[in-house]
């Protein structure tokens, strides 16, 4: 049994009045592949934030590959992280987005190099060859070139993952990365995905509403409610076989709004 | 009245002075307002509420006065508290302040349209904060503000007549002197006129290049 790659430990995390995380623990094991679903507003985006460091806790502990996220040693114990070694941190942290956030005044190639470059001191070459192998397996060797003003939803998306995986994290987070897209180009950002997952060690978190995806994908699903994990199991168990009736009444909503499982 | 070019031969390198000094007035002028822009920016997103307020304070109490009041306050008001400084000092200081006011409010406008989701992905791949600002913010920022810039640029030039109310002999007030000692007004003011449209115009044409270039970047 390896030590968890993540571990959270009875986070908290309010936004002045309102609890979103109350009193929530976690452990992820390196490699595992999680689903998060769950109602919208029960705080699947803002685990990832956290993770990704986008959004500070209000409570708890959050352990990363073994050092604190938001602390790190001082006098006589923890004090808050600076700015150091929250960059330290990230360098462990992929994260892509529903909206994709390329940068658009740069080139899809300017995309996936600029962060090697700039944090890692690549040579631009070296950046290049690597940036183009991972156009190659997103599918888009041709755009290396284009503006991102000039693809397609399915393919802005693919951009932001190989931009993600260009720094060789080894947690990737993915917040609803399909949810922006036409259906029709749900599937080749799936796809990339599908092989992430099977051909790469990574530490996945992903948070959807693509049942059938999630089912497919993940090792454990993790079902969130009001701020905590009301459930947790095999994607079978989760899907085929749900104790809790709010995984019950949650499913049945999502099947009904015509999501397949 | 018929027009002298005799006479307008004559009072040219006093006029052409005078344009240096106008030139030189709106160049570190603009230069002055750009730099205290951007401090007035950086301090209206300060977290700390304290500085964040203030600025804005001060930036709209300069706004709301105008210009002209400002320069005598620092030519005639601020030598009674021991500050006494040069005519075209005082006059670049007042030009820079004012319209470094109003290139706060462009900066903070283009600063502002920038997506969220921008900071957030430069996060993301761990870029710092000054790379963040040089790579991905600034860059999407500025296009869109040249424009506004620009038009402040202009409007600034042709506000440098205001000076010759503090003693600069800049190109109004040289024209006011020539003619009040000759006498006559036609050829001093057209070429003043003359002088503002041609740099007016010419200003206006390098700016377009100017964001023609960058539109061309992006
Ligand atoms: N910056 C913020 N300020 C105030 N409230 C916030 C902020 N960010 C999130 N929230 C609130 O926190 C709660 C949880 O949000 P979160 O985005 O994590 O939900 P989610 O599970 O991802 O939902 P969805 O499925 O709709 O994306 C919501 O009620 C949301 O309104
Ligand atoms: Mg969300």
């Amino acid at each position: 049994m390896s030590e968890p790659i993540i571990r959270m430990d009875s986070i908290s995390k309010r936004f002045g009045a309102l609890t979103v995380l109350d009193g929530l623990s976690l452990q992820v094991r390196p490699g595992e592949k999680l689903a998060l679903i769950g109602p919208s507003g029960s705080g699947k985006t803002t685990i990832l934030r956290i993770l990704m460091t986008l959004e500070s806790i209000s409570g708890g502990h959050v352990e990363v590959d073994g050092e604190q996220l938001f602390h790190m040693p001082g006098q006589g114990g923890l004090v808050p992280a600076n700015e150091a070694h929250l960059h330290h941190m990230r360098t462990r942290i992929g994260m892509v987005f529903q909206h994709f956030n390329l940068f658009p005044h740069k080139s899809v190639l300017d995309n996936i190099t600029l962060a090697p470059i700039l944090t890692k001191g690549v040579s631009r070459r070296d950046a290049e060859v690597k940036a183009r192998e991972l156009l190659e397996m997103v599918g888009l060797a041709d755009k290396a070139s284009s503006m991102p003003s000039q693809l397609s939803g399915g393919q802005k998306q693919r951009v932001a993952i190989a931009r993600a995986l260009a720094l060789s994290p080894k947690i990737m987070l993915f917040d609803e990365v399909t949810s922006a897209l036409d259906p029709e180009l749900v599937e080749e950002v799936l796809n990339v995905m599908r092989r992430l997952a099977a051909e790469t060690d990574m530490t996945m978190l992903l948070v959807t509403h693509e049942m059938g995806f999630a089912h497919d994908f993940a090792d454990r699903v993790l079902f969130f409610d009001r701020g905590r994990i009301v459930e947790e199991g095999a994607p079978d168990e989760i899907f085929r076989h749900p104790k809790q009736e709010r995984t019950q009444t949650f499913l049945r909503k999502i099947i009904a709004a015509g999501h397949r499982v | 009245m018929e027009w002298d070019w005799t006479f307008v031969r004559d009072i040219m390198p006093l006029l052409l002075d005078g344009l240096r000094l106008t030139l030189v007035a709106t160049v570190l002028g603009a230069a002055l307002a750009a730099v205290v822009g951007l401090v007035f920016a950086v301090l209206r997103r300060s977290p700390i509420k304290a500085v964040s307020l203030s600025t804005a304070a001060v930036v709209e109490f300069i706004r709301g006065t105008p210009l002209l009041v400002q320069l005598y306050f620092i030519f005639f008001v601020l030598p009674d508290v021991g500050i006494s400084l040069p005519a075209m000092t005082c006059g670049v200081i007042g030009l820079g302040l004012h319209y470094g006011t109003y290139a706060a409010e462009v900066y903070r406008g283009g600063i502002d349209n920038v997506a969220k989701g921008q900071w957030e992905a430069a996060k993301a791949v761990n870029l710092t904060k000054r790379q963040t600002w040089v790579h991905v913010i600034l860059p999407q920022a500025i296009p869109p503000m040249i424009p506004a810039l620009a038009n402040y640029l202009v409007a600034m030039f042709k506000e440098t007549p205001l000076l010759s109310a503090i003693t600069v002999l800049e190109l109004m007030n040289q024209a006011k002197s020539i003619a009040n000692s000759n006498y006559r007004y036609i050829e001093p003011m057209t070429l003043v006129g003359v002088f503002f449209l041609i740099m007016s115009l010419i200003s206006v044409a390098f700016l377009r290049v100017l964001e023609n270039r960058f539109k061309e970047r992006t």
